[in-house]
């Protein structure tokens, strides 16, 4: 493969030190390098929250289970949902767009390259300052003093009086903090792919990985701001004794639930459309077909990212909204159903009369496939308002949103893993190991959350640290916790395989699938240039173009 | 299929069209192919712009959330004092600051002609509204706060307008600290012609705080009162 790299004096020093290496990685300003690192801090979050899931599954196991006390088990839902949203889910999306966009685009790196490290930074140490939680404040006498309000935080719980010392403001400061890394993410992202596409890729002939992060931006940029502005008013409510959410000062709670959930909402949005990304680029693939119905998934893109801003006070109908709110976000997120699965339609178009070769990636696509279509499906039943007053706050919930986050989300994650773990180490990973990996996670994944909906359904409250005997919720709490051990067990299979193969692996040259985007036409990895020369394509799979120019693609579009 | 064929990319090609060019070995130069030569005017918006732009978005968000607090808490406040009873109208102020925008778009015209006598003064003279600007909020705060007594704490009128006109300031600061130094640049012959479009883009920023007051000052000095 060393006929692609040219030798640029200085650029392939042979063995460096330790020193200079750790130093070279932290004043980067590579787009793939910054990827990389956004994925191993991610990764390293996603144990740390992996553990803390666990630790609440060891407490609910048995009925009065005393593994953990109350207190604990606060912090621990409290810091496993922030985790897993800010310090997993976010970098890590962020970090497989960094890599992958300019290589996808046939660009040499972002458009901001200095705010791009910038912004990880800021990500990385909002997450070290949340953790600090447990040993800096009240944490230095022995007694912890993690966030303990919930991830969404509700006012009144957040003021002064009942959230003493500075756990709230670890919480506070970690997020604001990470919104801005977030914010400048996004700029770079939406900039880089308005402004550096190479010559003849046109908005119409983008990858839909490069469309779809660039809705994924626009949707940041709209929506982590509010996030930061409630968190400005929180701050000030705490150290300057201002009355936003100060009821007995006439403050309002509901008004943070509507701050806090005009960003929530469309922040599933922002997590799950770059996993939609990945699906779109690895489902035709491994199908051998183009993807079905192109200008429809971004049109459907777009009018999710609209919509999206338009459900969040679903969160709320038990808050007691008038019958006209509550039909009016009701209705919508029905709406939002609409364009999604179109989407769903469209990944089985392309799946439809293809050779489907079952190789890892694919296989969690297809889970993906099957999982996000029962979360939306859950999805529409708890939009129903009287269905969500019976429902609201119950594990039932829990599961949904679990579906969606682990079982769409999370699915294509490793689906991306997979996928383009050969062009970031250069190496493949193990085939039986990944296989071992998804059939292991899938069986954890549906025994723990399939089993989760019905305690919800049977009336457990979510949060609680502890439960009654006798309520019949006993063996689904049991299955449930079950189902972790398989997942923590694949988790592991998934890291070694990685670690494994990143040094043993076989080598995996420029274009182990034989797909077709700019980024398998340079060698793996990449030289830090990228593209010695800036390609120029002509259609929207520019390598297929390469390989058979006696039937090219732009012919057809 | 094995790892092996896997590897040789041989496995996945449509029926009857197995290529030969397929070891993964295709070079990057052949990543160029045109059937027809690709227009010579591709050209993309300035990046620079876009991701102003961008910038410009997120704190419209922002300041959204800050003026829907305003809007909701408006007489919702459990004691005095009330806007109308220490609310005066900063005309002179916002006259100033709106025409900060004027200057400034004098300013980069000149620039992008090359005549850097009056972009010197030109955006000396945005730097001096600006200023004025900030120094009347300074004053009006000063008044309300030792003599009318309303603070952050008071009620939740002295909440939102602090944050509010506070955020607003708070940009304006960041503006002028700007403007400040593209000035000092300027007189160090730093800033040249080919700058005008980093200057432009420094010019939306300061265009999107004079916007913003006029939203401000229509919410907190006309509704609010």
């Amino acid at each position: 493969m060393s006929s692609e790299t040219i030798a640029l004096a200085g650029v392939h020093e042979p063995s460096r030190p330790v020193g200079v290496l750790l130093h070279s990685w932290v004043t980067t300003v590579d787009h793939k390098r910054l990827g990389i690192l956004y994925i191993l801090y991610a990764i390293l979050f996603l144990v740390i929250g992996g553990i803390e899931a666990t630790v609440m599954r060891i407490q609910l196991i048995v009925p009065h289970n005393h593994f953990v006390s109350p207190q604990v088990f606060n912090q621990m839902f409290t810091m496993h949902g922030t985790t897993m949203i800010f310090f997993v889910a976010m970098p890590i999306l962020f970090g497989f767009g960094n890599f992958l966009i300019p290589l996808m685009i046939g660009a040499r790196d972002m458009a901001f390259p200095r705010l791009n490290a910038f912004s990880f930074w800021l990500t990385a140490f909002g997450g070290i300052l949340l953790y600090f939680s447990f040993v800096g404040g009240y944490g230095l006498y022995g007694v912890g003093a993690a966030p303990d309000v919930g991830w969404f935080a509700y006012a009144p719980l957040t003021a002064k009086t009942f959230s003493l010392g500075h756990s709230t403001d670890f919480w506070t400061f970690s997020l604001l903090v990470s919104g801005f890394g977030s914010i400048g993410a996004a700029v770079n992202f939406v900039a880089t792919i308005l402004c550096l596409r190479c010559p003849g890729m046109t908005l119409s002939k983008m990858p839909l990985l490069a469309w779809l992060n660039l809705v994924m931006g626009g949707l940041v940029l709209l929506v982590i701001s509010p996030l930061t502005a409630a968190q400005v008013m929180l701050a000030l409510d705490r150290f300057l004794g201002a009355h936003f959410f100060d009821t007995q000062a006439g403050g309002s709670a509901v008004l943070w639930m509507h701050f806090f959930w005009i960003f929530g909402h469309p922040e599933v949005y922002v997590l799950v459309i770059p996993g939609f990304a990945f699906a779109s680029e690895i489902i035709p693939v491994f199908s051998r077909k183009p993807i079905f119905g192109y200008p429809i998934m971004v049109g459907a893109t777009v009018a999710i990212g609209f919509v999206s801003m338009s459900v969040w006070a679903h969160h709320m109908f038990t808050v007691g909204m008038s019958s006209y709110g509550n039909t009016f976000f009701a209705l919508t997120t029905m709406v939002i159903a609409i364009p999604t699965g179109i989407k769903i339609f469209n990944w089985l178009g392309t799946m439809w009369g293809g050779r489907l070769i079952f190789k890892t990636p694919m296989l969690f696509c297809i889970g993906f496939l099957f999982q996000f279509l029962i979360a939306g499906l859950t999805g529409i039943m708890l939009s129903a308002a009287p269905f969500n007053w019976q429902l609201s706050a119950s594990y039932f919930v829990v599961a949904h949103f679990h579906y969606v986050i682990v079982g769409a989300i999370l699915f294509t994650i490793f689906a991306a893993f997979y996928y383009w773990f050969p062009k970031m180490s250069g190496r493949l990973y193990n085939e039986k190991l990944g296989k071992l990996h998804f059939w292991l996670f899938v069986i954890g994944f549906h025994l723990t959350f399939d089993f989760m909906h019905i305690p919800g359904l049977l009336g457990m409250p979510r949060r609680i640290y502890t439960y009654e005997p006798g309520r019949g919720w006993e063996i689904w709490n049991l299955i449930v916790t079950i189902g972790v051990v398989f997942q923590a067990v694949a988790i592991l299979i998934f890291v070694g395989n990685l670690l494994y193969s990143m040094f043993k692996g076989v080598p995996a040259g420029n274009d182990p699938w034989d797909a077709w985007t700019l980024e398998w036409s340079t060698s793996s990895p990449p030289p830090e240039y990228n593209f010695a020369m800036i390609p120029v394509v002509n259609s929207r799979r520019p390598l297929w173009d390469i390989k058979h120019p006696e039937d090219p693609d732009w012919q057809y579009e | 299929m094995s790892q092996k064929s896997f590897l040789g990319g041989h496995g996945f090609s449509r029926a009857g069209k197995t290529p030969t060019n397929l070891q993964g070995d295709f070079l990057l130069s052949t990543a160029v192919i045109s059937h027809e030569p690709i227009d010579s005017q591709w050209s993309l918006p300035y990046k620079g712009h876009v991701g102003m732009l961008c910038l410009i978005v997120a704190e419209s968000a922002i300041f959204t959330i800050f003026v829907v607090a305003y809007l909701f808490y408006i007489g919702k406040s459990l004691s005095g004092p009330t806007p109308r009873q220490v609310l005066e109208l900063p005309i002179f102020a916002s006259i100033c600051l709106l025409s900060s925008s004027l200057t400034i778009h004098v300013a980069v015209a000149a620039l992008r002609k090359a005549n850097f006598g009056a972009f010197r003064l030109w955006w000396f003279l945005t730097l001096v509204l600006g200023s004025i600007f900030l120094v009347s909020t300074a004053r009006e705060w000063r008044h309300l706060i030792y003599d009318k007594g309303l603070t952050i704490t008071t009620n939740l009128f002295g909440t939102t307008y602090y944050s509010l006109v506070g955020l607003h300031a708070f940009h304006v600061t960041v503006g002028l600290i700007g403007l400040l130094t593209i000035l000092l640049l300027t007189l160090f012959r730093r800033v040249q012609q080919e700058h005008a479009k980093n200057v432009d883009t420094f010019a939306m920023y300061w265009h999107f705080v004079d916007v913003v007051w006029i939203v401000v000052f229509t919410v907190v000095y006309i509704i609010g009162r």
